[in-house]
């Protein structure tokens, strides 16, 4: 593992996938776990990114361009754990976890890698919850799946961002440049 | 164009050199590299020089190689200060494992510090 420092206490008790919840508009949104991620769930995926707002970027995620976006999720798709959240038919929101690792083929414990978290929420749905529904929701999955160290990055004007993952159980790891660097312990 | 390269010990300072010496060819600017002190790099600071050293002999560039001593942001930075560069070029970030840029404290450090125009290579 890194040199990452992580929060001496781990956090647990965060809902799984799959759910439903009402977001603060009444709209019913609905928490996926996905298995595989190819096929409708990231034609689906793709579809929401092609939406998404270029505004509201990361470091340069998600690209832009319906080629680029599917390269992106594409080449994160086999060895990531991924959260949807959906509104009717439609991907709403995207939650991801990319083993951090040079060789994830060879990955024997998810227990032992750490995993860099990402999160998005078309434009429409953002301020309404689904983004902290979708983040425990996201970690939940995670410690079903027997992960325990995850992290982030986010820029460190994004102060909404930043609380939003210390209410979860985030705390800053020590390395804190243009972006913040979080990290949780899963119980 | 009188330009200033800094040269950490990552693979994105690889990048950094190998696009600047094609860059400097194909111009005809003025190059001076300089190969900063950093820990805990992928490259030593003296494996680093000896990497200039070659793919600049192997261009068959003419640049100066300083090795500066000390943090490696502030000590690029105040070199840049005391010669006459137009352009101070380092590395332009990493890509973590989501496929996201990330920027070190040196290039932070560099960009609010530098008087001259600074140029990151990605």
């Amino acid at each position: 593992m890194s040199g990452r420092v992580y929060p001496d206490t781990a956090s647990g008790s965060f809902p799984a996938p799959p759910s439903t919840a009402e977001d603060q508009s009444d709209r019913q949104i609905e928490f996926q776990a996905v298995d595989e991620f190819e096929g409708e769930v990231l034609d689906d995926t793709v579809e929401m990114y092609v939406e998404f707002d270029p505004t509201d970027r990361a470091q340069g995620i998600p690209p832009t361009g319906e080629t680029r976006i599917r390269n992106w999720l594409e080449t994160i798709a086999e060895h990531s754990v991924n959260v949807v959240a959906r509104h009717g038919e439609d991907v709403i929101g995207h939650a991801v976890l990319v083993p951090d690792s040079d060789d994830p083929d060879s990955i024997e414990d998810v227990g032992d890698v750490e995993w860099e978290l990402a999160i998005f929420v078309l434009q429409a749905y953002q301020q309404s919850g689904i983004g902290t529904q979708l983040l425990k929701h996201l970690l939940g999955h995670a410690i079903e799946l027997g992960i325990t160290h995850v992290w982030l990055t986010v820029e460190r004007w994004n102060t909404p961002a930043i609380a939003l993952y210390e209410r979860v159980g985030f705390e800053p790891t020590g390395t804190e440049n243009f972006e913040q660097e979080m990290g949780i312990l899963l119980d | 164009m009188n330009v200033l390269l800094g040269l950490a010990g990552s693979d994105e300072s690889i990048t950094a050199l190998r696009r600047t010496i094609e860059r400097t060819d194909n111009v005809g600017d003025e190059l001076t590299v300089a190969v900063l002190e950093k820990a805990d790099t992928d490259r030593s600071q003296e494996e680093m020089y000896r990497q200039a050293e070659k793919l600049l002999s192997e261009a068959n560039l003419d640049a100066e190689i300083e090795r500066l001593e000390g943090d490696p942001g502030a000590s690029l930075v105040n070199y840049a200060e005391q010669g006459e560069f137009d352009q101070l070029v380092i590395g332009g970030g990493t890509i973590s494992p989501m496929g996201k840029i990330q920027l070190g404290s040196i290039t932070e450090f560099v960009l609010l510090n530098a008087p001259t125009t600074v140029k990151l290579v990605r």
